[in-house]
Formats: C-alpha cells, structure tokens, sequence
C-alpha cells in the first residue's frame, strides 16, 4: 500500500482548529473564505447543532484526492454527522462544504454513500441484487424502470464483492458480512469518484473486513477518494493513508505517519483513550518501525 | 369462451349481493396496496390514526361546501391525513417524544375534534356517525352516479378511482417507492426525497382511507389495509410479489365476507338475521392471515415444522448408522428390538425413528429384517459418521483440551455438519491418529 505520494508532506495538525484556511496537502489548490477549494470533498468552517448543542464545531477539512482517508475519533465526536452534513441529511448551522467546488445537490452523480448496516431493515421483501441496482437509481431518473444495462452492472458490482453467486438471495438469508458487502457492492455500483463510508467494519467477521479493506485500497489506487469512519485506532494505521481525527473539531489530520501520534490521539479521545487502548497503539507503531 | 359482455349480461351481476362484493374488493384492493408500504415500514399505526384524523377535514369540507360532493370530501380528507403525518412528525421531533405516541396524541385530538364538527353539522344534515365508524357496504349499490355514459354504484366510482390512481401511482414510481421505503437515506442522497415519498404515501392512505369510510367505516378499514399486506408477507420475498398477493388477498376476503356475514349468523342459532358484510370481510381476512401464518410454504408453522422433522430425521438416519457401525465393532448382531431401544435411549421420537429406519431400507443402506445390517454401502456412509466422531474427538482434545468426559456430546453435535472437506481438514489438523482419546480405532477409507 502506497503511503507517501509525490506530495505526501505534512499537514497542518493544529491541536485546536483555527477558523483559518488550512493549506492544502496536495496540488495547487486554491482554499481560502473567496474561492472554494476544488479537492474533492472540502469543509470549511461547518458546525452542526442538535437541540442546540453542538456536534460539530468549527470543522475545516479539505479531503486529498484518491486516498484511503480514515475519520477517527470516540463514540459521540460526530464521525456519522459530518457524512450525513456533507450529503446534506443533516441541516448545518454554518458553513460550506463542497465536492470538487460544488455544493452536493450538483454532485450526486459523483458520490457514493454506504450508510451503517442497521440503518436499514433486512427482513425487507428484496433480493441482494435489487439492493444493490439501487445505487444506479440516480442515473436511471425517476418513473423509469430498471433495464438490463443497469442490471448487468448491478451483477458486475456483487461479483466484485465476491457476493454474484446470492445475487437472487433474499437480503435476511445473508450473514452480517455478505449483507456489509451488498452494501459496499452498492456503493460500486455507483461508479462514484467520492465515496463517503459509515462504519463499513462494523460486525463484520475477518475475512470480509479484510476482503473490503482490499476493495478500498483498489478504489482509491484507482484515483478515487474514499472516506471511511472507523473507530478501531488499532487497525487504523493499517488501513488508511491519511487520517482525520474528530472529536467535534478536527483535532488533526494529514498522513497516518505523522498524524496518529499519542499526543494527538490523546487531545482526540481526551481521558477516554484506556490504558490498553494506548499499549495496542504502542504496539502498532513498534511493528511499523523498520 | 364468451366475451366479457356477455358474461355480465348473463350472470346475476346487476342484483344487490354482487355489488356488495364487488364495492367490497375493489375497496379492499385500493387499500391493500397502499398497506403493503405501510407495513414495510412498520407504521401500521399510522393507517389507524390517519383512518381517524380525516374525520374533521371531511366534517370541515362538508361544513365549508354545504355538499357530499366526493371530490370535495377527499380533498379534505387528504389534506388532514397529510397533515396528520406532518405533525406526528413534528411532535416526535420537536418534542421529542416517541413516535407513536406523537401519533396517539396526534390522532385522538382530530378525532375528538371530528366528532364534535360531525355533530355541529348533524344538526343541520343526516351525518351518521355509526355509519363512520362500522360503514354502510349494504347500502353502496343503491345510490348510482352516472359518469362518462354508465351508471354505477357511486361508491364504485369512487372506490374504483382511488384503485386506479393507487395501482398507477405505485407502478409509475414503483422504484421510487422500494428505495425510499427500504433505506430513505440513501434515497434522498441519489435525489429521491424519502420525505416527499412518505408524504405522498400518507396522501394516497388517507384519500384511500377515506374511499373506503362508507363501505366498511373507519375502523375496519385499518384491517384492509394491513392484513393483506401482512398476509402476503407470509408467502412472498419480494416486493411485487407481496403487492400482488396482497391484492389478491384482499379481492378474495370480499365474497368470502359477504358469505359468511349472509350464512354466519344461522350457524350460531339466529337464521334469517344477516350481519354487516364489513365485519365479515374482516373476518375472512384474519382467516386468511391465520391460514397464511400456518400453511406458507417458507415461513408458515406447518413448514417450518416440517422442515425441523426432516432435520431430525436426517440426525436420526447417521446416528443408526453409526451405531450399527459401534455393534459391528463390538461383534454384536443388531436386533430390530435392541437398535430401537438403544435409539430411543438417545430421545429419538418414535416416529422420527421410524421414518429414518425406512428410509435407509428404501436407499438400500440397510437390510434384512428381525436383525438389521448394513450393506456395503450402508457400511461406508457408517464409517465416514464414525470416522467424523472420533476425529472430531481428537481434534477437540488436542485443539480445546476438552476433558475426556466432554468429548462425545460435542462430537455427537459435529459429526452431523461435517462434510468431505471438512472430514479432510481434520485429518490434517490431527495427524491422521489410528486411535481416538478413548483409544477407539479410527475407520479409515479403504483406499
């Protein structure tokens, strides 16, 4: 797995984010309060409120393009908000967020988006392949049926997750991974340039989380961007190129390397970082040193 | 074959029973479709408040109007039970408050408020408010309309257009529907708002809801918008299939209904009384989801039983085997009585024993009659069920370091699940011992 690309320097890891633009990691790309970057997925000073308490505050983050980018952080720092901020689920109090310059409602075509598996009901009355021709709705346009070409890349999608053999299953006959998989083979079938992941590890068995850990780092070997929220620190270094770590600011973000340190681990989690927690991380970064 | 005409024309379609019926499934289909959606997002509920909340926006369209006008009642009602939606909504969010209880507070207060305007308005005009809680079906095909040349029941007309704008509605935006039903969020992400979906489902329940009103009444309209799609639930997978059982559900509730409402009554000692064909078609309803809930071919009672027998037979037939195995060992010949009474020491029914004795006679697996024995093929399968076991054993002793006393009762539960491969997989992971930890010789394949 590539770590380092031709511009793989650090990023500004501010341990309290400032409400200036942060330079940006990668390319000539312009950010600033005038001119919206055109990185691929930008979040400039966005703060989301329920019942008025704050989930995010204040967070500036501007996505590299065609890496494997982890969002890090404890349970409540608002990982799932700032997906569903970007996509619009979710109302903002301020802010902007854009995708390659332009706001999400002109971009849908080019983001795929694979919500948390209990999210949905899977008693539902649908085959896995049904499920997964769902992610060629936005091409096929309303009142239109689902026709064959948007069939076949429905099957090509599940064949790619390793699931075509249970295209015409029932999606409760599926175990806890296969279902993660349709979801993912979903989100293929987008043929997105951007996609946004809602704990895609979360009670997965082994194999596929290491089957879909594969099938990312193919998507972004192939330029595209793809944004993962994850809270296993442990396998976080693993897995991703770049990180972002969030507990309602962004704490730090910018390459694995320089970026998962305990000091920024600890101003994320705060006191929540346990003992073991920080031995595993130690661990980790021992097995990383040549 | 006669042409359809003719068929009309020559059964007894214009007397009073075959409107009843007719009025009663062309309802009851109108609901049923709009139901199935409702149930696969578990707001069954929301039929119930809404079948109630639409009271006061027909009492306020006929207060406002002065007319009985159907297009007028429904837009009333369409508004309210769009409206009804909007503030569970809101309650829940706002308040934050549980959604059904946001809709109890929700429905009840129209309700209230309905009756209240029903009696303001009775006291000028004939409004029953019997007759919009349990329907008047009976009455349906007195009153005709006539429209584009024919003359029809009035509630035909109208029940028969919410079942075409329903069926044209859901076909059209069939996708549109799955999506935002299945998994909303995803669905307004690709630009199918899940909230203009929900609303317009709400639209098409509460103008179907109100549809029905005459004919079966506000509260047992709730049962023909759920029960079929329940219904259909038993015995379908897939969505189109369960809307088009649950249509059929619904059509067939209806001339059973109205048989059992003409014949019910003189089964319990009281002929020449009828009741409300409503009430039966409820009934036949619940008869059918019971039916359903029974004998559904994959998630019914009777095959899932089935299903559980044909397991215990299959566990029934390897344990024989390899207990004729054990007493080949032994040297002992296997009567009849003896293998049945070693079979259900192990609480193997008298029954299950049976069928699986039987059928490894009709395969061939087993012979002979006072004194059962294996034949050659009888005598393979046998060995792969006690190989199984005691490398199972192994296996569980070396990997588990399972005390020896616990080793059977696990062995005993694997050897039912183990295939070929897996049979291999052991032999790798044991060593391919000659003797298990009891010191029992592993059979091995002749090759």
């Amino acid at each position: 797995m590539i770590r380092n690309g031709p511009s793989g320097q650090s990023r500004v890891s501010a341990e309290v984010t400032v409400r200036a633009p942060m330079e940006s990691v990668h390319g000539p790309v312009a950010t600033g309060e005038e001119h919206p970057s055109s990185a691929p997925l930008s979040i400039h000073d966005v703060t989301v409120a329920y019942h008025r308490k704050p989930v995010l505050w204040d967070v500036d983050y501007d996505a590299p393009e065609g890496k494997l980018i982890g969002v890090i952080g404890p349970n409540g720092a608002g990982k799932s908000t700032l997906l569903k901020v970007a996509l619009d689920l979710t109302p903002k109090a301020s802010g902007q967020i854009t995708f390659y310059g332009q706001p999400y409602r002109k971009q849908r075509r080019i983001v795929a988006y694979v919500p948390q598996r209990e999210s949905v009901d899977w008693d539902f009355p649908i085959s896995a392949l049904e499920v997964v021709a769902m992610g060629r709705y936005g091409r096929i346009g309303w009142f239109r049926r689902v026709g064959r070409k948007h069939r076949e890349a429905a099957l090509a999608a599940l064949d790619r997750v390793g699931m075509a053999d249970y295209a015409h299953r029932q999606i409760s006959q599926l175990s806890g991974g296969q279902q993660q998989r349709v979801f993912l083979a979903r989100a293929l079938a987008q043929d997105a340039r951007i996609y946004l992941m809602d704990e895609p590890f979360a009670g997965v068995d082994a194999a596929t989380e290491s089957a879909i850990v594969a099938l990312l780092q193919q998507l972004s070997a192939a330029g595209r961007t793809v944004l993962v929220v994850h809270h296993d620190l442990q396998s976080a270094a693993q897995y991703f190129d770049h990180v972002m770590l969030l507990n309602m600011r962004v704490v730090a973000a910018g390459p694995v390397e320089t970026t998962l340190t305990e000091q920024n681990l600890r101003a994320t989690y705060g006191g929540r970082l346990t003992l073991l927690e920080e031995a595993a991380h130690a661990m980790a970064q021992s097995r990383r040193e040549p | 074959m006669p042409t359809m005409p003719a068929i009309l024309a020559t059964t007894t379609w214009t007397s009073l029973d075959v409107w009843i019926v007719a009025i009663g499934a062309i309802s009851g289909v109108a609901c049923a479709l709009p139901g199935v959606f409702l149930l696969l997002r578990r707001m069954s509920m929301m039929g119930d408040a809404i079948s109630h909340a639409v009271l006061p926006g027909l009492a306020l369209a006929f207060l406002l109007t002065n007319t009985r006008d159907p297009y007028v009642m429904l837009t009333g009602a369409a508004i309210v039970g769009v409206l009804t939606a909007v503030f569970t909504q809101w309650i829940h969010s706002a308040g934050r408050v549980d959604e059904g209880a946001s809709m109890g507070v929700v429905f009840t207060v129209l309700f209230a408020l309905g009756l209240i305007l029903i009696v303001q308005a009775a006291n000028h005009v004939d409004l029953d408010p019997g007759c919009v809680l349990y329907g008047d079906i009976e009455a349906g095909p007195l009153e005709t309309l006539r429209f584009a040349g024919l003359a029809l029941p009035r509630s035909v007309w109208i029940n028969g257009g919410v079942l075409v704008i329903n069926a044209a509605i859901i076909f059209a935006l069939y996708k549109e529907f799955r999506i935002s039903t299945f998994d909303p969020t995803l669905s307004t992400t690709l630009g199918i708002n899940a909230t203009f979906m929900r609303y317009l489902l709400m639209t098409l329940v509460a103008i179907t809801t109100v549809a029905a009103f005459e004919t079966v009444g506000s509260i047992l309209v709730i049962a023909m918008l759920i029960v079929p799609a329940a219904t259909a639930r038993m015995w379908s997978d897939r969505l189109g299939n369960t809307l088009l059982v649950a249509a059929a559900v619904a059509a067939l509730s209806a001339p059973i209904g109205h048989w059992l409402a003409l014949e019910g009554p003189a089964w319990f000692g009281y002929p020449g009384v009828d009741t409300k064909t409503a009430g039966g078609i409820a009934i036949a309803l619940g008869g059918l989801f019971a039916l359903s809930v029974v004998f559904a071919p994959r998630h019914g009672v009777v095959s899932k039983a089935l299903h559980r027998l044909r397991l215990s037979v299959r566990v029934a037939r390897e344990d024989l085997l390899g207990l004729l195995h054990r007493l080949g060992e032994l040297g002992r010949p296997a009567e009849n009585a003896m293998v049945n009474r070693l079979m259900r020491a192990t609480q193997v029914g008298p029954i299950t024993l049976g069928l699986a004795m039987r059928s490894l006679r009709r395969e061939g697996l087993v012979t002979g009659r006072g004194r059962v024995q294996l034949s050659q093929r009888g005598a393979e399968a046998a060995r792969d069920i006690v190989r199984s076991h005691r490398l199972w054993e192994t296996y569980l002793e070396q990997h588990l370091a399972l005390p020896a006393d616990h080793l059977h009762h696990a062995a005993e539960l694997l050897e039912h699940v183990t295939s070929p491969e897996m049979r291999e997989g052991l032999e790798r992971e044991t060593g391919q011992p000659e003797l298990d930890p009891h010191g029992k010789p592993i059979p091995r394949s002749p090759d």
